[in-house]
């Protein structure tokens, strides 16, 4: 192996990035050396990932040329979803074993009563031990590691896998916890144990424990996978490096993954991100919200000035909240799959029930009754019936979708079917819009500024509408659409992130410490990024802090403009004074001059930048013609009437080509729909540029 | 009336819901005091010219105020009927509870828009001030016997005239708070809010014209009516009787009754408060508008499908008498309305779960416990601790009631431990689950919990805290949940409250405990009928006793854990015979 990677850095070896969702695998192979690359896509073998994940990987020839691969996953996802991780125990101090399950006192829905919950760790395998560390760090009461072991075994007695270990206030002395480990560690049988201090020494210990009990929940699931995976790479001549995508859009090593798995509840939907924030700033719009149809969700992403957008913590499901860094992706309950019906009070709904992608539309014929958004694109003739995407249908019953949508919209309203297809994208439009404007408006961007960028199969049908809903710039439908969050993974910097929490005011702050504190934590990250042993140009130390004003509950994010020469980051109390008033006065527009300031954490991110990924390489082959992608026309249903619309066969049109609306231009995995008043241009990278005409 | 197409409708719901939510979203943001920043104690909306019904309401907004916004606007309305002279650019600030107004900490807004020079609807914003004087800090003071004792009061009053803002008014909010700078913030978060729901709406009104906004305006109101129609026809017609307490009033002992004859006649229902006690001494009174207000929470949480605005309010005949606790005027004091809101909600459930046992829910625990303890720490400043805390929801035909949960009133969670230790000198001893205070059912409630906190300084304590004497009911021959109990050391041993759950004035020294146990929810159904699997596993996790198995669910348990099934056959037969 050893040999593979000293001879891939004088050429690099190619690398491949495979997205494995729900029902189908995505793979782009890339080969740097030779400026070329190619896509597959295979049906993904839910359970048995591996086998879909190979198959794909041979259609580019021996796996022993590979010198990457970087996988974008949805396991760890599942696992939480279905409730199907580990049985895993917890030891925490005296007096809390019930915060997993108290949570932060929370209920499900603002309206109705209805619903309960269950934490992924039973009570009966939350163990107290006696200890106490204070808020401020002191020791109130020692901790008794023999305690720990007889609970370690009595966890073990009943059945459990995985382990975890929460106390009270060790963000502010880890001391006890690591005591802990090491005791639980004499007699635990497997690896699969931690404490929330590695997991995530910051302040609140709700999320603190969730946390570090979800990723011990995840940790046998995805340790094994991996292992499945790498073994059946191995079998197969693979000596490369095998890496995964975090849900901060960062790649991380398979044995930091092992470590923290709980990294990558979002790691799938982050490769997309990322790579349609590199496609939009190459063809020069670096501000674009990314637009995800699936089967039972559209999910957005902001990307300001080339930057994603990374939130603090995210909430899986009720009560399963995983506090890591992780790219901001706000979801709604409207998908292809999202069924259309009339309320009790005669409202037009779509979703948030969805025929997801099995049984799926009623076009495809596999049971399901009633009408969906895509079966209304089918009627609507603005998917191709006869060539469906993904390859695993014949072709769609358009007859069935339509005597659906007859019979639960169009009759219930009084309307005619067409008119009835056409009002279900049209509520469909709106929940995405809406989806579009929480996320600019909302926290203050102008949308007129920026770009819809769908990738996914299905959020090019929708582009015009949000052109014109709300009044974005363009869209930018990338080249390959569908395999988005595989190229993704092959774009992705390597990226670690630590947090620690600090609690001390401006003013009682020691520089100093909080320099050596910085050097130590960047020291730390760095070392993690280094061991993922891939071509990097550089790696750069992110400083953040989040802050706020004494009394306030919410922080704002301040990064420190500071870098690590000769061992030291130079930090002083004013460059931090001046960093907090930006960053607060970019929230909130008012500054308190004389309440003072609190630092809460410290973030410490190392970043592996990879070698630049000329997008180009994706740009057409030259010699193609308009005329010759054209594919004739086809009726659809628009505003009321039936166009003629003109059909492009998608990869086909050369650069520089201009389609006006009404058109449809088809690929193997997307179908984008150019509205009568808009106008689309492939630009130089073979994106498709669609604006008012 | 313009008719619309049912798209363009459906359309326009969303726009206008979200110009809400993008209110209440930038007050979040903006505001300075944790209880409208995190616990979310807010609320936004558009409402009707004329007469003050409620429009759009925001998905996101605090359930109480949801339904009482209507009553705020409608003060205004009086107002200007009264005195004349609205004009553009005006905007109304007031906070009293007596003229659509809750208590004195919350702060309406309400602003005219208009349209071409007429009236086309009202903004209005209301959030939860942190202090606005009276005799205890934050406003929750349980002795008070009139409104005076509890803060300053304001009727509605222009804090803006034709877009010049009065600075009389903020010279004198400031000088009645002790903590000027965070309500200022606060105002300001809500005025940014009106702002923004005016530039929004006058956006909208111009892409889509303003007769056809007002027209979807009317179809909104008549589909929430419609809806409700619909839900109340599905219910048999007949009255439906239910009562539950209050403690006392926080001055003397004695219960208080909160008592409702629910009528269904096809598509109405009339709900009759004219049983309940008298008003009261201390605190624990509302006004009309509150008691409508909850009316509306308890509805909504059983038709949650109903849409939230005043058409759904068109069958509803309320009967609240000024001569009830429920209807009072100035100046009886309603500083505790958290509680008896609670109680109200409980017996609308209760009266529901009796007409229609399919969509009922037994009592959440059903008690804020407003705590603070309070001292000085060893540098000479002052601290205060103040929060809420959780407790269990009712069973219900579909699962077990939630456990800690937060209030049907709000969405608001608590802070973790850890943040509070690390801003006040407190320890807490225990922050867990309650074991055998979930009320037993087919669907048991969810459990409360115990905090156990030491004070690492000398400490003053204040409780404003129900059920300790009447628990939270169980509905369908389910059982009702533990009571609510607080206790604290003292030289003399551990001490209990003379007035069930409220304490004002306690002293304790450092190093010596505070202990609060909070009640579950109220079970569903008969708990003999729960699955045996069920109660085991709740034995197993140490949260249902092995006593409590035997007596409540019939269950018989072997020393290891196991059912004895003989004696559980017998148990659970011999009480169906």
């Amino acid at each position: 192996m050893n040999a593979h990677v000293e001879s891939a850095k004088a050429k690099p070896a190619p690398m491949v990035g495979v997205d494995v969702g729900g029902t189908f695998t995505d793979l782009f192979f890339f080969d740097a050396a030779a400026g070329r690359f190619r896509t597959a896509k295979v049906p993904s073998n839910r359970g048995d990932e591996a086998v879909g994940f190979l198959e794909g990987l041979k259609t580019f020839g021996p796996l022993a040329q590979l010198g990457s691969i970087v996988h974008g996953t949805t396991v760890g996802t599942n696992a939480l979803l279905e409730r199907k991780g580990a049985r895993t125990a917890l030891i925490t101090t005296r007096g809390f074993r019930d915060v997993l399950e108290m949570r932060r006192r929370d209920r499900l829905h603002t309206w109705g009563l209805w619903g309960d919950f269950v934490p992924v760790i039973e009570r009966d395998l939350r163990f107290e031990v006696n200890e106490r560390v204070l808020a401020d760090g002191s020791v109130r009461q020692a901790l008794d590691v023999e305690e720990v072991k007889a609970a370690a075994r009595a966890a073990l007695a009943r059945g459990a896998e995985a382990l975890a270990i929460v106390f009270i206030n060790a963000y502010a002395n880890a001391d006890h916890e690591m005591a802990a480990l090491a005791a639980a560690q004499e007699v635990w049988p497997n690896g699969n144990l931690a404490c929330s201090s590695q997991i995530l020494p910051e302040i609140r210990e709700f999320e603190r424990t969730s946390t570090t009990a979800l990723n011990a929940y995840l940790q046998p699931v995805v340790g094994s996978y991996l292992a499945k995976l790498d073994s059946a790479l191995q079998g197969e001549g693979f000596g490369g490096r095998f890496h995964i995508v975090q849900s901060s859009g960062g790649v991380m090593s398979t044995a930091t993954a092992r470590k923290l798995p709980v990294r990558t509840a979002l790691s799938g939907p982050a490769a997309g991100v990322i790579a349609a924030a590199a496609i939009a700033e190459a063809a020069g719009y670096p501000d674009i919200i990314t637009g995800d149809l699936g089967g039972t969700s559209f999910d957005v992403s902001l990307v300001a000035g080339g930057k994603t957008a990374l939130a603090a913590q995210t909430t899986i499901d009720f009560g399963l909240v995983i506090r890591t860094p992780m790219i901001e992706i706000t979801t709604i309950g409207a998908g292809g799959g999202s069924i259309a019906h009339v309320d009790a009070g005669g409202m037009l709904q779509v979703g948030p029930e969805s025929a997801g992608s099995r049984p799926g539309p009623v076009a495809y014929g596999q049971g399901n009754t009633r009408p969906t958004l895509t079966d209304a694109n089918i009627v609507l003739g603005r998917i191709n019936a006869d060539r469906p995407i993904g390859g695993k249908l014949e072709r769609l019953d358009v007859e069935a979708a339509k005597s659906a949508i007859a019979a639960h919209v169009a009759a219930p309203l009084g309307l005619g079917v067409m008119e009835a297809a056409e009002a279900i994208v049209r509520i469909a439009d709106g929940r995405m819009a809406g989806a579009i404007r929480l996320v600019s408006i909302e926290r203050g961007h102008d949308p007129a500024t920026f770009a819809a960028v769908p990738f996914g199969g299905g959020g090019a049908l929708h582009v015009g509408a949000l052109i014109k809903d709300v009044g974005l710039k363009a869209a930018l439908v990338p080249r390959y659409p569908g395999v988005t969050s595989a190229l993704g993974c092959v774009i992705a910097d390597i990226r670690h992130d630590q947090v620690q929490t600090v609690n001390l005011t401006l003013d009682a702050l020691d520089p100093a410490a909080l320099d050596t504190r910085m050097v130590a934590e960047a020291q730390a990250a760095r070392a993690v990024v280094e061991a993922a042993g891939l071509p990097m140009e550089r790696i750069d130390l992110v400083f953040e802090l989040d802050m706020h004003y004494v009394g306030q509950t919410h922080t704002v994010a301040v990064p420190l403009p500071v870098v690590v020469t000769d061992g030291s980051t130079g930090i002083d109390r004013a460059t931090i004074a001046a960093a907090f008033d930006a960053a607060y006065q970019a929230s909130f527009s008012r500054l308190l001059p004389g309440v003072p300031a609190k630092i809460v954490n410290l973030r410490t991110a190392a970043i592996g930048r990879r070698p630049h990924f000329d997008l180009r390489a994706l740009a057409p082959e030259p010699g193609t013609t308009v005329e010759g992608a054209r594919r004739g026309t086809r009726p659809v249903w628009f505003a009321g009437a039936w166009h003629a619309a003109a059909i492009y066969a998608r990869l086909d049109l050369p650069v520089g080509a201009i389609i006006s609306g009404p058109a449809v231009l088809e690929q193997p995995d997307a179908t984008t729909w150019i509205d009568p008043d808009l106008v689309a241009r492939v630009d130089g990278l073979g994106n498709v540029i669609v604006e008012r005409a | 009336m313009t008719a619309i197409d049912p798209v363009t409708l459906a359309v326009l719901k969303g726009r206008l819901e979200q110009i809400a939510d993008e209110m209440d979203a930038t007050l979040y943001r903006s505001a300075f005091n944790p209880i409208i920043a995190e616990a979310r104690d807010a609320c936004h909306g558009l409402y009707h010219a004329q007469t003050g019904a409620t429009l759009v309401q925001g998905t996101k907004g605090l359930p109480i105020f949801v339904g009482a916004m209507a009553f705020a606007v409608k003060a205004v309305i009086d107002k200007v009927a009264r005195e004349g002279n609205l004009q553009p650019g005006d905007t109304f600030l007031f906070n009293d509870p007596y003229d659509g107004g809750t208590h004195l900490n919350d702060f309406r807004l309400v602003r005219p828009i208009f349209r071409g020079g007429t009236l086309y609807c009202w903004l209005a914003s209301v959030g939860h001030w942190l202090d606005i004087g009276g005799n205890v800090p934050g406003g929750f003071n349980a002795r008070a016997t009139e409104s005076f004792q509890e803060g300053v009061r304001f009727p509605p009053v222009k804090l803006f005239a034709a877009g010049v803002m009065n600075q009389d008014i903020i010279d004198i909010l400031a000088a009645n708070s002790r903590v000027p700078v965070s309500n200022y913030g606060d105002l300001n978060g809500q005025l940014n809010a009106l702002d923004l729901g005016e530039r929004r709406l006058a956006e909208l009104l111009d892409a889509y014209g303003d007769a056809v906004v007002a027209g979807a305006f009317e179809a909104f109101s008549d589909r929430a009516e419609a809806m409700m129609r619909a839900a109340v026809r599905a219910l048999p017609d007949g009255t439906y009787a239910f009562e539950d307490y209050l403690d006392n009033d926080g001055i003397t002992a004695g219960r208080l009754t909160i008592a409702l004859d629910l009528t269904i006649a096809g598509d109405t229902m009339v709900l009759d408060f004219s049983r309940s006690s008298a008003p009261c001494a201390g605190p624990l009174n509302i006004a009309y508008s509150t008691a409508a207000a909850c009316c509306y929470v308890a509805l909504k949480h059983v038709f949650t499908d109903v849409p939230a605005n005043a058409g759904c309010l068109r069958p509803i005949t309320f009967v609240i008498p000024e001569t009830t606790l429920l209807g009072v005027k100035a100046p009886k004091p309603v500083g505790g309305y958290t509680e008896t809101i609670l109680r109200v909600i409980g017996v609308v459930l209760g009266a529901l779960a009796q007409a229609d046992p399919a969509r009922a829910t037994a009592a959440p625990f059903g008690t804020i416990n407003a705590l603070s303890l309070a001292g000085h720490r060893a540098d000479g400043t002052r601290w205060v601790m103040f929060s809420f805390f959780g407790g269990g929801l009712g069973g219900n035909p579909e699962t077990d009631g939630l456990s800690h949960a937060n209030n049907p009133i709000s969405m608001a969670t608590i802070p973790p431990a850890e943040i509070l230790e690390a801003a006040y000198p407190v320890m807490f001893s225990q922050w867990a689950l309650r074991p055998d205070s979930a009320g037993a059912g087919a669907h048991r409630g969810g459990f409360g919990a115990v905090y156990e906190i030491e004070a690492l300084t000398d400490a003053d304590v204040f409780l404003l805290g129900e059920r300790g004497l009447y628990p939270p009911f169980g509905v369908a021959g389910g059982g009702p949940a533990a009571l609510n109990v607080f206790s604290w050391e003292s030289e003399d041993g551990e001490r209990s409250p003379p007035l069930a759950s409220k304490v004002t004035d306690v002293k304790i020294k450092a190093g010596q405990h505070v202990r609060l146990e909070t009640p579950g929810g109220g079970g569903y159904g008969d708990p003999r009928e729960r699955r045996l699997e069920d109660v085991v596993r709740d034995v197993r996790q140490g949260l249902v006793s092995p006593d409590a198995a035997r007596m409540a669910y019939g269950v018989a348990l072997a020393a290891d854990g196991t059912p004895d099934a003989a004696t559980t056959r017998a148990l659970r037969q011999g009480a169906a015979a």
